[in-house]
């Protein structure tokens, strides 16, 4: 299928504060948040793209929105450049495109009720207020709250966390999107409640035909949302395949160190030494080359040398790595 | 045993009536042993260890229960002059046991001079020796917390809790905001202090994942409550009480060939409110009349054997058959009543 999402050399910096020698010398140093990221999305698929904190994942997640724009590089959203995009054309793409908050507890006022919670897209969006009500009735029944007037006057504090990130997930999708992006959309809630939002969202994507961006930083819980993963490491896409291969056998090295960390919760399941060296370097001072080489147990002069690019090593599996995979673990 | 926990009540003040955070848990700890307090949040995990130090919120109180730590019970008076030097504490998360206007350094000989009287000189020493044993650069000693990783604020943390040489260490969620592989290399390096001194240790968190790779015993709590606890490996690979069972099934498991985690429907109880009978009840799938009548918690035991507070543990291998499948979970399933 065509892509609904495009983005070439992406590439994101972010300035930071600047010591006085700095500022004397006229330096501006960047934080490279992004740096070179290309891949698509195809229409109705849905992607995980996992990572920890500092790899630039909630970032992409935001230009993805165009929420920030990019340094340099381009953002294609149905053929559209989102450069491009103002007026009508923007407000259309705002529509389209939705995004998940993290944190439930945070994402809706305090002071709004449950309903305008969730009717206030439909009014930023100049919908006639008349529809507002079928509207988001029908927002509820997707994610299975079941009596709308219920919540006519209730307000966030007065539900659970597990009918609050429903509440967040029926406001994304009251203006009927296509695009949705979703940052750790289950990491505040309790692991009971989580795996019926988990199945929810899977059961709405399959409903309406979304396409999905699912941000974690937890490959174990990706592994039930997305066939498809893009593992970065500060700023680049190290990795990207079936989220199955990725588990099974993952061909980087820092893809295979996140596998080896990940906890499981089984007691009687051998676990190997984490196959990587210290930690993650300061984004302001990157090392040459691929950004991974200072912790891998693989690197040669090369990696210092050249920037492995993402290349395809069988189908649909692209791996960042001069060595592309042909060692053993 | 070095700590022995018997029909711990807690109780809170609220407006809206007194919560019973802790309502009657029993567990153990044995000697040189790491035990995992886990369940979700409000269950009451964290409520039991600020109990055991003594250092509940203001509206909160001790309302029953005894606790014995090397044989000598612990009230307010006793506990105080046991704090760091016998039992430490590493708050839920780093930033809240560390000051951002001292170093961290300042910070850890302020624990040695005051709190274990050393001389300047040997607390300095020590500083260095600690910030060693947790991996950390003693240059680094010098450094604001803000200056460190959440990795690396972690590890201070530890290593102020161990200061004075204590022999229970009571860690709240000590890797849970941290990512994985930082995560993992902390609870390495719990494991290897550990064992190297010979600590007693709680575990107090959500994450079964994390039990089962660190600790040896494990105390499941729902709605203030022990409902299962023995050694690890028996409580997590046959599983006897239905939470833990449901537990399990909704935990992420990146091994497993389950395509689907399966949700506990419902939500725990207000602990506000006056409950009788098991209260895991309403969201059992094999709940029975008689369930809501009795009270089912595990009370007043203090050893280690696996032990469910569940009314139907006689049939626990049928029912964790049953809870394999996701459709015993269904709102609509009918095997409750079976």
């Amino acid at each position: 299928m065509a892509a609904l999402v495009e983005l070439r050399d992406v590439v994101k910096h972010f300035p930071v504060t600047r010591s006085l020698g700095e500022i004397l010398s006229g330096a501006r140093p960047a934080v490279r948040a992004l740096d070179g990221v290309s891949f698509d999305i195809g229409a109705g698929d849905a992607i995980a793209i996992v990572g920890e904190s500092g790899c630039g994942k909630t970032t992409l997640g935001r230009l993805m929105l165009k929420l920030t724009e990019p340094t340099t590089g381009a953002i294609a959203f149905a053929g559209a450049a989102l450069a491009d995009l103002a007026g009508d054309r923007l407000r259309d793409f705002r529509r389209q495109a939705q995004l998940v908050f993290q944190n439930p507890f945070d994402a809706l006022n305090p002071r709004f009720t449950i309903y305008r919670a969730v009717a206030e897209p439909l009014l930023n969006a100049g919908i006639d207020k008349g529809e507002h009500a079928d509207r988001v009735a029908m927002a509820f029944r997707r994610v299975h709250l079941a009596d709308v007037d219920r919540y006519l006057d209730r307000y966030p504090h007065q539900l659970s966390g597990g009918q609050l990130q429903r509440v967040v997930l029926a406001r994304a999708l009251v203006l009927a999107p296509r695009f949705l992006v979703a940052d750790e959309p289950v990491s505040m809630l309790d692991v009971s409640v989580r795996a019926g939002i988990l199945a929810l969202m899977r059961e709405v994507r399959d409903a309406m035909g979304l396409t999905a961006v699912y941000i974690s930083h937890d490959l174990a819980l990706v592994r039930y949302l997305c066939e498809r993963t893009l593992v970065m490491y500060l700023g680049r896409i190290v990795e990207d395949g079936p989220t199955d291969a990725i588990v099974r056998r993952p061909r980087h090295p820092y893809t295979q160190a996140l596998v080896a960390a990940v906890p499981v919760p089984d007691a009687d399941q051998p676990r190997a030494p984490l196959p990587i060296k210290g930690n993650v370097p300061d984004a302001r001072e990157l090392p040459s080359g691929c950004h991974f080489r200072d912790r891998c147990p693989h690197a040669m002069a090369r990696c210092a040398q050249e920037t492995p690019p993402l290349r395809p090593i069988a189908d649909g599996h692209r791996v960042a790595c001069h060595l592309e995979g042909a060692f053993t673990p | 045993m070095i700590l022995e926990v018997n029909d711990l009540q807690v109780h809170y003040r609220t407006k809206d009536g007194v919560a019973r955070v802790v309502d009657g848990a029993s567990f153990a700890v044995p000697e040189g042993r790491i035990v995992g307090l886990v369940g979700e949040s409000g269950c009451g995990k964290t409520t039991a260890v600020r109990a055991i130090m003594g250092v509940l919120a203001d509206n909160g109180a001790r309302a029953g229960g005894r606790i014995t730590f090397k044989g000598q019970a612990l009230d307010a008076a006793t506990t105080k002059p046991l704090l760091w030097r016998e039992i430490a504490y590493v708050p839920q998360s780093a930033m809240n046991s560390l000051d951002p206007v001292y170093t961290v350094g300042e910070q850890i000989v302020e624990v040695l001079t005051r709190r274990g009287s050393a001389p300047r000189a040997a607390a300095q020493a020590r500083a260095s020796e600690l910030f060693d044993m947790v991996g950390l650069h003693a240059r680094r000693l010098g450094d604001y917390p803000h200056q460190f990783s959440g990795g690396m604020r972690q590890r201070a943390a530890i290593a102020m809790a161990l200061a004075l040489e204590p022999s229970l260490l009571l860690a709240d969620e000590p890797v849970t905001a941290l990512d994985v592989i930082v995560q993992r290399q902390i609870l390495d390096m719990l494991r290897e202090l550990q064992q190297r001194l010979r600590l007693s240790m709680v575990l107090v968190t959500h994450d079964i994942s994390v039990v089962a790779y660190l600790c040896n015993e494990v105390v499941v709590m729902y709605a203030g409550q022990v409902v299962e606890s023995g050694p690890v490996r028996d409580v997590l690979a046959r599983p006897r009480h239905p939470y833990t069972m449901g537990l399990r099934n909704a935990f992420p498991d990146l091994m497993s060939d389950a395509l689907a985690l399966v949700p506990i429907e419902g939500s725990p109880p207000d602990p506000r409110e006056a409950l009788s009978g098991c209260r895991f009840a309403p969201r059992c799938p094999f709940a029975q009349a008689a369930c809501t009548a009795a009270p089912a918690q595990i009370s007043g035991i203090i050893d280690t054997h696996h032990r469910s507070a569940c009314r139907r543990d006689s049939e626990a291998d049928a029912l964790r058959q049953a809870a394999l499948d996701p459709s015993t979970w269904q709102r609509s399933s009918n095997f409750a009543m079976s």
